[in-house]
């Protein structure tokens, strides 16, 4: 019975849970909520899909302000040529899909419409790295890497609701354009709102400790804390560093991090070529750091269909898959 | 006809918008000159569309072009761009002097158009950005109660971009009637004459809900007319398809065949100002 509703409240978290992970409290649709309360403080924020305004949390903003909501269809090409033509107008546009569909079609449109011209167009990107069990089509696997090699663009993968919640507000406040996973649904509450600050570039210590150091983005810094957790009952002192911004990319943060530990571990929702653990290793090499360094990440492939704990499971965006990397599994 | 927010500007002087065009066609030729090639063909194709546009149609001011309620033109063929800085030196934007710098390095006057450059409301070199850009600038304007009206430009060779049937959608979806699209069809693309058949292209815009008319854009009275019947407040996005002659103005280059990048001999050039000079305005054909 026990495992039936965690089963089922598993099933409502979109991007997954690691069995490993103690269930904690969430928040539903801290995107939309967010941007529903933006709206209100400030007249120029407009938001837009492309016929997943329900799948990536937009709704509150369209329920609030539905004259400032433009559906523009199946149509992620033009969904994001729209909202540069707003910010040309003055306006501050959200613009939502699902990330497979903002990088991989609409990428001409981000990098052209809106990068080059250095416009404030906020790209929200549902179904981040493995959040989805639709197999190749719809996970993001390499979406923040593609998104990192635009000029002027500035790319988050945000860690639970509090994060988004403050990046979507820092996104807004940001005078040019911003690529942002997006974590839906019930999010969870990792990080106290109480005092909490995000700010755009700047990477974050969230756990001290020097044997070994967790270097994480998006929802794996969750389970990096998990992981360092469980370390500590074993004598093993764990660091976590919070990257939520790949780009502008902290590497002062990370070179002066990785210094103050034996070893590092990278982890993230995302192929590891191209993402967080290359720009880790290019910080070190720039800075003259050489540490064992050992990298949890997504595999160059396409990943199958399948219940995202179970992929999860099998691609080690876990935390006994931290745990082992930290204790050097040889992998 | 309601006109009520798109005030007709004064009675067209064609004579004024003849001689507009016959001047902007100069220009085009002394830019070329300067690097001994460019889009010339394409730009004297719509150098009667643009007269028409920038010293008739077009509310704005050469000398406030970030005022927030100018009417906008989006120039989404971005190549085209040696036809937009002629009409923006025609306007004063630029001083004459600075068109033999056209395509040159450091030069504001790129061969394609960039934002950076005084009077570009978009970059434009990768095709098929124009109208989805053009349909976010409606509805913001719309948004914002502006009086403003966007006109965008784009091809024939262009409408093979999916991107631009998107937008078609969007334009009809939203009834975006102060917008219009004017269509060059001058039957060319890089690789030759237009390579997939891309008629019948009115019956195409009005099939995506634009009240769409089909005229000789290189007749600067029907230009001028389609675009006064265009400020319909109607519920409808309007469509211009233009048909125009690459090179028109210029017999010699009129008889070339259809080239994407028109080539002329380095000698050939004080002979086509010539040709152009002793031709008359609004006899360029």
């Amino acid at each position: 019975m026990t495992d039936r509703i965690a089963a089922e409240r598993t099933f409502g978290r979109a991007m997954g849970v690691d069995e490993a992970t103690g269930l904690r409290p969430t928040i539903e649709a801290p995107f939309g909520k967010t941007l529903a309360v933006l709206g209100r403080e400030r007249p120029e924020i407009v938001g837009l899909t492309a016929d997943l305004g329900k799948y990536t949390d937009i709704l509150p903003f369209r329920d609030a302000f539905p004259e400032r909501f433009f559906n523009m269809g199946m149509a992620e090409q033009n969904l994001v040529a729209a909202a540069a033509g707003l910010a040309r107008t003055g306006f501050v546009p959200f613009a939502t899909t699902y990330g497979v569909f903002a990088s991989r079609r609409a990428f001409d449109y981000v990098a052209i419409a809106c990068a080059h011209s250095n416009l404030p167009v906020k790209i929200i990107a549902g179904l981040p790295g493995l959040t989805t069990g639709y197999g190749g089509t719809h996970q993001a696997i390499e979406d923040t890497g593609l998104m990192s090699l635009i000029p002027n663009l500035v790319v988050i993968d945000p860690c639970d609701a509090t994060e988004i919640a403050a990046a979507t507000r820092a996104a807004a406040d940001h005078p040019g354009p911003v690529y942002m996973r997006l974590l839906r649904g019930q999010v969870p509450v990792v990080f106290e709102p109480d005092g909490f600050v995000f700010e755009i570039g700047k990477a974050r210590r969230v756990r001290d400790g020097g044997d070994v150091g967790f270097i994480a983005t998006g929802f794996m810094t969750e389970r990096a804390l998990d992981a360092a957790a469980l370390l500590e009952r074993q004598g093993i002192s764990a660091g976590v560093l919070h990257v939520p911004t790949l780009k502008p990319f902290d590497a002062e943060a990370v070179a002066a991090f990785a210094g103050s530990v034996q070893r590092l571990v990278t982890a993230e929702n995302h192929v590891v070529r191209g993402g967080l653990a290359s720009l880790v290793a290019e910080a070190l090499f720039d800075h003259g750091i050489s540490r064992p360094l050992a990298r949890i990440g997504l595999p160059d492939r396409y990943i199958e269909c399948g219940a995202v704990p179970t992929l999860q499971r099998r691609y080690r965006l876990t935390t006994d898959a931290l745990v082992g990397a930290a204790l050097g599994d040889g992998r | 006809m309601a006109v009520s927010r798109n005030h007709p500007a004064a009675e067209p002087d064609f004579a004024q918008l003849r001689a507009h065009a016959h001047r902007m066609r100069r220009h085009m030729l002394v830019m070329a000159r300067g690097p001994g090639q460019g889009y010339v063909g394409q730009g004297l194709g719509i150098a009667d569309a643009l007269a028409a546009i920038y010293f008739h149609e077009l509310r704005w001011d050469p000398a406030d072009l970030a005022a927030s309620d100018r009417d906008r033109f989006v120039l989404s063929t971005g190549h085209y761009s040696i036809a937009l800085w002629a009409a923006l030196a025609e306007a004063g934007v630029f001083p004459l002097d600075e068109l033999s710098s056209y395509g040159a390095d450091d030069s504001r006057l790129d061969m394609s158009t960039l934002d950076t450059t005084p009077g570009v409301e978009m970059i434009g070199g990768s095709l098929g950005h124009g109208l989805g850009q053009a349909i976010g600038m409606a509805l913001g304007l719309r948004l914002a109660a502006s009086p403003a009206r966007v006109f965008c430009e784009l091809s024939d060779g262009e409408m093979q971009e999916g991107a631009t049937w998107e937008a078609a959608m969007a334009g009809g979806h939203f009834g975006l009637d102060d917008l219009v699209a004017l269509i060059d069809c001058n039957g060319i693309q890089a690789d030759g004459p237009v390579v997939l058949q891309m008629e019948p292209v009115a019956e195409k815009w009005r099939a995506f809900g634009w009240d769409t008319q089909e005229i000789d854009g290189n007749d600067i009275e029907a230009v001028v007319a389609a675009l006064e019947r265009a400020r319909a407040n109607d519920g409808k996005p309007h469509a211009i398809v233009l048909r125009t002659k690459p090179g028109f103005g210029l017999p010699t280059l009129e008889a070339r065949d259809k080239a994407h990048f028109l080539r002329v001999d380095p000698g050939e050039w004080d002979a086509l100002l010539d040709e152009l000079d002793r031709s008359e305005p609004g006899h360029d054909g």
